[in-house]
């Protein structure tokens, strides 16, 4: 660490940052806006300026940019000399010029970093008294909201958007006092991250255009500390709701897994809580009924004759325990199609078993060589293809470094790199959203993929099974062999075992990272919990074998083919079903539980990282939803800890869960954490319609966390952090304060307990079973599934923003048979679909890629044979 | 080249304004300065020292010692490759029209200079940068250079030494900051022209990233001189210490505006009155910009200084581009003031907020002075934004160029200033 | 859709830089020059030729005073209004123009002939006042220079 002297004042810092980001980090309250720890310094705006003095007997010193300077070793500065105090006014004045007096009707007003350095300069006066600048704003699609006239030109978005998240339809136009951050054309961004933008965005240009359907100041929601369901990554989120309404979705910092940033699908999903079709009350034979006649139904149905559970990837651990608990460990089915639990089976014997470590999404970003093999990871792993865009940076930054340019100078550090990248290869069937930095794509159909792998694993280790002699294998075999820190990635969108083999055998060879992709927010958690495969209920259910079946939080008809699941819950005499929203599953259903979604829930969810971690409830729900673990639980378990503690006595790799949040019963001098700012208002006013007397603020047994502004001023530990602000600071900004070193693990460590630290070891067996080469059958084409990030998450599809943008499914292929845009029916053995066709010419011969999980094609098994032909 | 001249630079253009061809270049000495490196097997070091001993500055406005940015350029085999070359044609600075007539008149001389300036620097390719209002200017380049191809003096093996260069011209989108060093290499790259944090500079990572020199057109063509007759005959046809003659131009109502090449550091005097004839009759001098618009005011007390880079600024100004704006009794300094301010704001390319935001309020707040609408309050506004403006304040010289004509005429003419806003009007109109 | 000329005077420029996004401001001129103004479309053709967006190609054609991103006449007045001009008589050169022409900065005449723009110095100072109208540079203008100077664009 080096010592700089802020105002003859000592402080350590670390010297290969700037002195923004060592200021920072020192708790002094330095503005800004351009700088961003995740995109470094580029000096645009000039409000963190300071004075710098060349040794203690200059009086007179000059004005420099604080992000720009390193913080060297024995380097005097002053922040308060008045004379930068009057320029960093200044700056504040400038910025004001063209600014509209929109606060009050601005969304970003109460957590606006413009706001906040506004009053941390002191620049209160308008001495301005011409005309401002005004723009026409652009309509950017459902998520973002464009209001130009509020920007402060700190040129965030198109940095963010364009060198950080690989966009390019967002840029800069015109010049000098009139620069416009849009589009060519009015048109939804193009990119997965945009999103992003409303938290970069310094000021209300960018906002969450969903928030604004049912809008509320951040002082005035409640929040509660959560976690992502619309994918398996775990990113932290915070909610925020007010009145009971779900109102949106925040970034929760978490250094090891998201850092700053979400996807558009996990930031914008969340309105599915919100949707006409949520189940809100219990329905007995198509009749509402009341919770307790409900709860007593459902135990009565249970008490008689043998009832069987079926499981669910998409919810708790601790709403699967319970179901378990219920119905019995022999009872108990996975909520997981067979071919895809083997896949996850497998992904999690190679987790545990080692020696490969599975890295977090932020260590992924440091690896400098990356194979793909298999999956299209804008789409189904969102955030983790974000990561891999950074990692690309990582070997042409070694060039950077030799020139001695400090590698936080963005833009000196971008030019030196011009285009540079990687080395990053992507094998799969089909084009993916990463190719444009991708060193080299190899498209093959499954088993050639798992041959590819095979055979890069052989050319590294030749002790390893071989497939056949393939250059391009020795060329990333060769790469891999010269990274520092090689990482390959796999998972299960391929459906293929033999993939998910070669791509361990590959890491194993090159002593390689190895990352897998799971389909659910808790798939890996449903697989460790085991259960009977979800076709022996099938089959129990045909057997006579159960009389009552609970569905938890699943809709089968996207696990089976509809026959299928027509046939078992006819058969079945009482099919009780727990879900969110109705669904094809809930309208045969018998008895339906209106279960709480994450909003309304705490729970425990294992990423595909293996990482534990619990969300906590945002609201109350009304009185006849409640938790699904609430629904299904022993009378005896009072609460989320007597739950966790169950799991752990009955299920001991369990035993993590709780650990993932401090329990209950944690305190901070005596006090709860509040889910509140401490200005919010209207608590007690909310229900003054209904009854005038003060309602007390709702008893929370499962958390730390209060239902109400009243509780510690403390910053909690990470997993219980409802929302971040510190005094001074009201914007997302308010991170830095929650941070040793700005831009790094939050104080205390970062949320989320890792399952899986294999030991290294060798010695492990490769795997073997090669398969054989595709061959392409002549009238038929073999059927891969296809992942779209806006479509093929059952959840978020109720979110209308997201349905907005969900395309039609659609049939990517190679041929010249079809014209684009053709209208084809592809018939399988799971059904007949009536799709567009998609001409993709890279794709190999035979092989056909179909969306998936967009109605109609739900439910269907693939890869499968099928024919594609022009409709009758 | 003929004999030792006095005026090297512009000894070969003729009177009816068309270019010195090829034939009349070589006639004339031309190219025998890359012969004699090519051919007596001087080393690109030896080149650059040269240079630095001339004391040859860069005569884009900045003045850095040329020699001395050449040496600053990585040689060797673990270079990063190419090494470039690019002459920065992009004259745009109000008052100047140097090296316009440079390149409309004698385009070999540049195309020489710059393949002696590659070789110093191990260049592998070269670009002209050229304003695209420069359109006759692009036409004779464009031929001279494809003249100078067919001869092989420029591309592979040139005078059959084992050096190459490639030269392109490149026509600008038109934009003033085009003619910063760093906001060139940008609009090179074909983006927009905001300008590059220094450091890291450009001779560690310039164009496309690689090792790159950026010199103005009338350095570039002084190099073959200084290569032909050597640095001590360059310092020679100097006044002071920095060397060789000097491109001086004067425009206002003096009697004989133009262009003359002289030795470096004649007086402003001299130049004023002797060349350009002094003042127009019935108007009188008040002061003027030495170097375009970029510089600060100097007033009759100061015209007995001479125009280099070391002496102007004792007289608190700079040499500049060395092209003379001459203000004039009958002219308004306010109106001045405006007209600048509203060219820099105008140019803004709009990255750091003391430029965009300020220089737009200032020259509004010039407007309603010139318009009868100045306040009490306005010269504390201008003086507190010039301010603002200073160098390290902002991230380019661009806003601190602007601050220099305002700050120093409102400390020459404040009287005038303060006029219009008492009067409620400009007193000129 | 580009001509194959302009594509082929493109490729050419384009051989002078080591990546395509770089004749990024070249192509624009070029079109420009054979359509007197680049449009929406051109700026969509420029983009797919050249392998980049349409976004990325505007941010760069509107930073430019050269670019013209909208329709202009079948010539192209630029009257330079900078300080050596602005001293010589800018005001009465464009106070005259207005007059001859009928239009303000921006405007375009009613047959299409003449659009009027402003410039930065043009280079020109001691000559001034200067205007340039398409390639062509007038000096030391007064009303019958620019008169006369006019006249030779129909």
């Amino acid at each position: 660490m080096a010592i700089v002297y802020v105002d003859n004042k000592p402080c350590e810092m670390n010297p290969e940052e700037n002195l923004l980001h060592g200021c920072l980090s020192n708790g002094f309250k330095l503005p800004y806006f351009c700088w961003h720890p995740a995109l470094g310094s580029v000096g645009a705006c000039r409000q963190c300026a300071v004075k710098q003095f060349k040794d203690a007997n200059d009086r007179l010193g000059k004005i420099v940019m604080s992000c720009m300077t390193p913080a060297a070793e024995g380097t005097r500065i002053s922040i308060a000399d008045p004379e930068v105090v009057a320029f960093r006014g200044g700056i504040i004045e400038g910025l004001m010029l063209n600014h509209p007096h929109d606060c009050p009707v601005c969304d970003e007003g109460g957590e606006c970093h413009l706001q906040d350095m506004t009053v941390m300069t002191g620049h209160d006066y308008r001495r301005y008294e011409f005309d401002k600048r005004t723009f026409r704003n652009q309509d950017l699609g459902p998520l973002v909201n464009h209001e130009m006239n509020r920007c402060i030109q700190c040129y965030r978005c198109v940095r963010y958007y364009r060198d950080y998240a690989g966009g390019n339809d967002l840029n800069a136009f015109a010049s000098r006092d009139q620069v416009f951050f849009g589009r060519s054309e009015d048109g939804v961004l193009e990119s997965e991250f945009s999103g992003n933008l409303v938290e970069i965005c310094p000021t209300g240009v960018f906002t969450d255009k969903t928030l604004k359907h049912h809008y509320a100041r951040k002082w005035d929601q409640q929040f509660a500390p959560s976690v992502c369901v619309h994918c398996a990554l775990g990113c932290n989120t915070d909610a925020g709701e007010r009145f009971g309404t779900l109102r949106r979705i925040v970034n929760r910092y978490n250094h090891e897994v998201n850092g700053y940033f979400l996807c558009d699908r996990g930031r914008f999903g969340y309105e599915f809580v919100n949707s006409k079709v949520r189940l809100r009350q219990p329905v007995l034979r198509g009749r509402p009924t009341s919770a307790a006649l409900a709860r007593k139904h459902l135990d009565q149905t249970v008490a008689e004759g043998r009832a069987i559970g079926i499981g669910s990837p998409r919810t708790s651990l601790e709403a699967n325990f319970a179901l378990r608990t219920l119905v019995g460990a022999d009872h108990f089915y996975s909520g997981i199609a067979d071919p895809e639990a083997k896949l996850v089976r497998l992904m999690l014997e190679i987790l545990r078993q080692g020696p490969m470590r599975t890295p977090t999404l932020r260590e992924i970003e440091e690896c400098d060589v990356v194979l793909i093999l298999g999956e299209d990871l804008t789409n189904v792993a969102p955030r983790m293809a974000l990561a891999v865009r950074q990692s690309v940076r990582q070997q042409p930054m070694e060039a950077v470094k030799k020139l001695k340019i400090p590698l936080w100078l963005d833009h000196g550090v971008r030019d030196a790199m011009q285009d540079a990248k990687g080395p990053l290869y992507i094998a799969t069937p089909y084009r993916t959203r990463l190719d444009d930095v991708a060193t080299a794509t190899f498209r093959a159909a499954p088993d050639d993929l798992a041959r590819f792998g095979f055979a890069i694993a052989h050319a590294l280790d030749s002790g390893a099974p071989k497939s056949q002699d393939w250059p391009p294998a020795d060329e990333i075999a060769r790469a891999l062999k010269a990274a520092k820190k090689p990482l390959v990635i796999s998972g299960t969108s391929c459906a293929s075992e033999a993939v998910i083999e070669a791509a361990a055998n590959v890491a194993m060879a090159a002593h390689a990272a190895l990352s897998f992709t799971a389909p659910e927010c808790n798939s890996i958690g449903a697989a460790l919990m085991g259960g009977n495969s979800l076709s022996a209920a099938f089959q129990a259910v045909r057997d006579g074998y159960a009389d009552t079946v609970i569905v938890l939080e699943n809709d089968l008809y996207r696990r089976a083919p509809s026959a299928e699941v027509d046939s078992m819950l006819k058969a079945a005499p009482h099919v009780i079903v727990l879900d969110h929203l109705s669904n094809p599953t809930t309208e045969k259903a018998e008895l339906v539980l209106p279960a709480g979604t994450f909003a309304e829930s705490d729970g425990t969810f294992i990423s595909s990282e293996g990482r534990v971690q619990r969300f906590f409830q945002v609201s109350v729900p009304q009185i006849e939803v409640m938790a699904s673990w609430r629904w299904l639980k022993p009378d005896h378990w009072q609460n989320l800890d007597d739950v966790l503690r169950a799991m752990g006595r009955a299920l001991p790799e369990l035993e993590a869960a709780c650990d993932a949040a401090p329990s209950s019963t944690f305190r901070i001098a005596g006090a709860k954490i509040p889910r509140s700012p401490h200005r919010e208002s209207g608590r007690t006013a909310a229900l003054v319609n209904i009854n005038i007397s003060e309602p007390k603020a709702p008893d929370d047994p499962d958390s730390a966390l209060s239902f109400s502004m009243e509780g510690t001023p403390e910053q909690p530990p990470a997993a219980l952090i409802p929302f971040f602000w510190s005094p001074s600071w009201n914007s997302i900004q308010a991170v830095n304060t929650y941070q040793k070193e700005v831009g790094g693990p939050l104080r205390g460590g970062d949320a989320g307990v890792r399952l899986f630290e294999p030991a290294p070891r060798n010695g492990q067996p490769y795997f073997s079973a090669v398969p054989p080469a595709f061959s392409p059958r002549r009238c038929e084409w073999l059927l891969v599934p296809m992942y779209h990030i806006f479509g093929s998450d059952e959840l978020s599809l109720a979110a209308p923003g997201i349905r907005e943008l969900t395309a039609k499914p659609h049939v990517a292929l190679n041929s010249d048979e079809f014209a684009e845009g053709a209208e084809v029916e592809v018939i399988c053995a799971d059904g007949t679909f009536r799709l567009p066709v998609t001409i993709q010419r890279e794709m190999p011969a035979g092989v056909a890629a179909l969306s998936v999980g967009i109605s109609p094609v739900v439910g269907i098994s693939l890869p499968a044979w099928g024919k594609i032909a022009r409709p009758k | 080249m003929t004999g030792n001249s006095e005026k090297p630079l512009t000894e070969r253009m003729r009177g009816d304004g068309s270019a010195v061809d090829l034939e009349a270049y070589e006639l004339a000495g031309g190219y025998q300065a890359i012969r004699k490196v090519l051919r007596t097997g001087m080393i690109p070091m030896a080149v650059t020292e040269e240079v630095k001993t001339a004391n040859l500055r860069g005569r884009g406005g900045a003045g850095f010692q040329t020699g001395l940015k050449w040496s600053f350029v990585p040689r060797g085999r673990d270079v990063p490759n190419p090494t470039y070359l690019v002459v920065n044609g992009d004259e745009m600075e109000p008052g100047t029209f140097k090296d316009r007539l440079l390149m409309e008149r004698d385009p070999h001389q540049l195309i020489e200079g710059a393949i002696v300036a590659a070789f110093a620097i191990e260049a592998d390719i070269a670009y002209i940068f050229l304003r695209g209002e420069y359109t006759l200017a692009a036409e004779r380049l464009a031929r001279a250079i494809a003249e100078a191809y067919e001869r092989h003096y420029l591309g592979k093996d040139i005078f059959g030494s084992s050096y190459s260069l490639e030269l392109y011209l490149h026509l600008s989108g038109g934009r003033y900051i085009c003619g910063d060093e760093t906001g060139l290499l940008n609009a090179l790259e074909g983006k927009r022209a905001n300008p590059r944090a220094k450091p890291p500079f450009p001779v560690v990572a310039g164009l496309f990233g690689k090792p790159t020199v950026v010199n103005n057109v009338e350095t570039i063509s002084c190099v073959p001189h200084i290569i032909n007759h050597g640095a001590e005959w360059f310092n020679g046809l100097s006044k002071t210490k920095d060397g060789g003659t000097k491109l001086y131009g004067v425009s206002g109502r003096v009697k004989h505006p133009g262009l003359w090449e002289l030795p470096m550091g004649t007086t402003a005097r001299e130049i004023l009155e002797e060349h350009a004839g002094g003042m127009r009759d019935g108007v009188k001098f008040r002061g003027l910009l030495p170097g375009g618009s970029s510089t600060p005011f100097i007033v009759e007390e100061h015209l007995d200084t001479p125009m280099d880079y070391t002496e102007m600024p004792k007289a608190g100004s700079r040499l500049g581009t060395g092209t003379m704006i001459v203000l004039d009794n009958k002219t308004c300094p306010v109106g001045m003031a405006w007209n600048m301010t509203k060219f820099f704001a105008r140019e803004s390319c709009g990255f750091c907020t003391p430029c965009w935001s300020g220089l737009g309020w200032a020259e509004r707040i010039l407007k309603s002075m010139e318009d009868g609408r100045g306040q009490p309050g306005d010269l504390d506004k201008l003086a507190f934004q010039a301010k603002m403006w200073s160098p390290g304040n902002t991230f380019c010289a661009l806003a601190p160029g602007a601050a220099d004509p305002l700050e120093t005429s409102m400390k020459y003419f404040r009287e005038d200033f303060e006029r219009h806003i008492r009067e409620h009007r400009c007193p000129w109109s | 859709m580009l001509t194959p000329e302009e594509i082929a005077e493109i490729e050419i420029e384009a051989g002078h830089y080591p990546k395509r996004e770089a004749v990024c401001i070249d192509a624009l001129k070029i079109v420009q020059r054979h359509r007197g103004w680049v449009s929406d479309e051109s700026v969509r053709d420029i983009a797919e030729q050249l392998g980049m967006s349409a976004t990325d190609v505007d941010s760069v054609a509107t930073f430019y005073n050269l670019i013209f991103r909208k329709p202009v006449g079948r010539h192209v007045v630029m009257v330079c209004d900078s300080v050596s001009c602005w001293i010589m008589g800018y005001d009465r050169v464009k106070k005259h123009l207005g007059e001859r022409l009928g239009i303000e900065h921006g405007q375009t005449t009613s047959d299409d002939r003449f659009t009027m723009l402003p410039i930065v110095c043009l280079g020109c100072c001691d000559h001034a006042p200067a205007m340039m109208v398409d390639s062509d540079l007038h000096g030391d203008l007064n009303p019958e220079r620019i008169d006369s100077a006019l006249e030779k664009y129909k």
